[in-house]
């Protein structure tokens, strides 16, 4: 292949890439905007969203499309409930003490990989796409389902945005992300927003999952290297910005991809958590964020 | 805490650690061989942990990347008499050497940012430091690892005779450095230097107010932290023979720190305490957790993990912070 089709492929598969990420990514930087705790367990909540997929597309027999429909419905519901039971059970309690979190939510990271080893097992397995629609490109056909996991993502990070800025919830959510004092005092039951927040997060990591896990298979130990990813996104677009966190994730996405393509996939990695480690050196505030109030 | 001791205290700390230490030396007689090698073994990741402690402990940083420090001093040590045949002894200073320059390079970067940057930067470095582990495969050789052979592993100055795959002569060798480790964190947590630390821990702004260079003295923690993480990390590729990437992935930054916690953060004997209690809880709990569940593939990974949050939620001040606030006053 040419080197034009070439850099094509390697953008298309940045951009799906770069489309989970964002949701993902979303889902880290909205606990961290509104909570101001760093979850580390949130790759997990994403392993578990691709494991639960896979469960819930083998309960169901005939049209793969049923079975995917099915895990995309229940299986970001049944990651936000433990979420959720993980925010009152064990944060909560910690009152949010930012290393104390850290800390909790490693040993939470340990847990849910514990649990998918035991319940899931060691192997990968793949999910069935729910169609398979070959577009076809002057040099080259491309999966059809991968052009509609952008399209998902693009629909999904839309979704959040009005209800960030369009509704009751998202008021209240802001609220508590600018000043959780006054939002108390003005009875917003912060307590409770917290634990949503929570749940939102790892359901935003869930759904990703279940749009990757036709392209990439499930497996327990999947959840470390979109951590990391999350991470980087959401630093260099700053932490709790829902525009930088989208840039920054089509930015890194989109390198990634195309650095994977063209050299080694380690030595990418390594260039990339390199440099996003020096962003947050020399420019702790994100590139795209104001410096914190 | 530390501060102003009585007469009286002072004979008791001090007594209290040479008494560890020389039970330790009396415990090789008696112990059966299995947990001499144990034993040897956590007294080397103690000291890791020691080192994680300063920089945790006393100055209240929280790094998630100690196991480059580690892999620094494994492969730093290692790899030398690996590939170029170097003898132990200059190895072990090589390994020491690297770790405490990449702990002063990285606490020069990181500690430019606070809180949970500072651990997001740190854990970034050392991910970079693991994956380079992995790239240069033809050197280290990834996750398969490196096996130093048994002529590689001995010390011979004049009559001096040193095997370390004698189980007997490893234990020494961990020992003295655990000694040597234990006393050096004691001798920085009563020192002015120390209490410094401990300043920059509780409020970092009034310590600067005070006049005290906090960016210095934090640095300093991080290098002196590093460098006994090293030490660790080069002991244990000459005792113990074996260097992977294993070692440089999250997993042992994540470890020392839960030792720490175990023990009792900011304590001089909790490192010791929480890395032998958690190895022998791992070891039972996994043993009996798999007779009872055979099927349920338990692993290490789970144990850390509830070990974890049910510190966190119920016994944050560890095993000699709680002594410490309920019965003995004066431990370090």
């Amino acid at each position: 292949m040419a080197f034009g089709p070439h850099l094509l492929l390697a953008t298309l598969e940045g951009l799906v890439m770069a489309a989970v990420l964002a949701l993902m990514a979303l889902g880290l930087s909205l606990v961290f905007g509104v909570m101001r705790v760093v979850n580390v367990a949130h790759g997990e909540f994403f392993m578990l969203g691709a494991v639960l997929a896979w469960y819930f597309s083998t309960l169901v027999t005939g049209h793969p499309a049923i079975g995917f429909l099915l895990a995309l419905v229940l299986s970001p519901l049944v990651v936000g409930a433990i979420a959720f039971a993980a925010e009152r059970l064990v944060l909560r309690r910690i009152h949010y003490n930012p290393e104390a979190t850290i800390v909790a939510t490693i040993g939470l990271l340990y847990v849910l990989q514990q649990a998918a080893l035991t319940f899931y097992g060691p192997d990968a397995n793949p999910v069935v796409p729910p169609f398979n629609y070959r577009v076809l490109l002057p040099w080259f056909g491309y999966s059809g389902y991968k052009l509609a996991v952008i399209v998902a993502s693009i629909l999904l990070i839309t979704l959040t945005w009005l209800v960030l800025t369009r509704t009751k919830i998202g008021l209240v959510m802001r609220a508590t992300q600018y000043d959780r004092e006054t939002a108390q005092a003005f009875g917003i039951p912060v307590d409770r927003v917290y634990a949503g927040v929570f749940a939102l997060g790892a359901m935003l990591a869930a759904v990703a999952a279940v749009l990757i896990v036709p392209i990439q298979q499930a497996h327990y130990l999947m959840g470390t290297d979109p951590l990391l990813l999350s991470f980087i996104v959401v630093i260099i677009g700053g932490l709790g910005s829902l525009r930088g966190t989208v840039v920054a994730a089509l930015l890194i996405g989109v390198s990634d991809g195309v650095i994977s393509v063209f050299f080694s996939p380690t030595l990418a990695k390594m260039l990339a958590t390199l440099l996003v480690a020096m962003v947050l050196v020399f420019r702790p505030q994100g590139l795209f964020g104001t410096a914190a109030r | 805490m530390s501060g102003h001791l009585s007469a009286r205290d002072d004979m008791r700390v001090w007594g209290l650690h040479f008494g560890l230490i020389a039970l330790l030396f009396a415990a090789q007689y008696v112990l059966p061989d299995y947990h001499n090698g144990v034993i040897a073994r956590v007294m080397v990741l103690a000291l890791f942990a020691m080192g994680y402690n300063v920089l945790f402990g006393y100055t209240g940083l929280l790094s998630l990347g100690h196991s480059m420090f580690f892999a620094a001093g494994l492969y730093g040590a290692g790899l030398p008499i690996y590939h170029f045949g170097v003898h132990p002894l200059p190895a072990f200073a090589i390994g020491i050497g690297c770790g405490t320059a990449l702990a002063l390079l990285v606490g020069a970067l990181a500690l430019r940012t606070t809180g949970v940057a500072f651990m997001i930067v740190t854990l970034m470095f050392a991910q970079v430091a693991y994956l380079m582990s992995l790239w240069l495969g033809e050197w280290t050789r990834g996750d398969e690892g490196l096996t130093l052979s048994r002529d590689e592993r001995i010390i011979e100055i004049g009559p001096m005779f040193l095997d370390m795959t004698n189980r007997d002569t490893r234990y020494v060798i961990a020992w003295a450095l655990f000694s040597i480790g234990l006393g050096i964190t004691l001798l920085i947590a009563r020192s002015r230097f120390g209490r410094v630390l401990v300043a920059i821990r509780e409020n970092e702004e009034r310590a600067r107010m005070l006049g005290f260079d906090t960016f210095a003295n934090k640095l300093a923690s991080v290098t002196i932290s590093g460098a006994i993480a090293a030490t660790a990390g080069a002991a244990y590729v000459l005792l113990f023979g074996y260097m992977g990437s294993t070692f440089a992935s999250i997993q042992y930054s994540i470890l020392p720190l839960l030792w720490v916690l175990l023990g009792g953060a900011a304590t001089t004997l909790g490192p010791f305490f929480g890395t032998l209690l958690m190895f022998y809880l791992a070891e039972l709990s996994n043993d009996a957790l798999n007779a009872w569940l055979p099927d349920a593939r338990l692993n290490q990974i789970g144990i850390v993990g509830v070990a974890l949050i049910l510190l966190v939620l119920f016994f944050p001040k560890g095993l000699f912070g709680s002594i410490r606030e309920r019965w003995l006053k004066w431990l370090p």
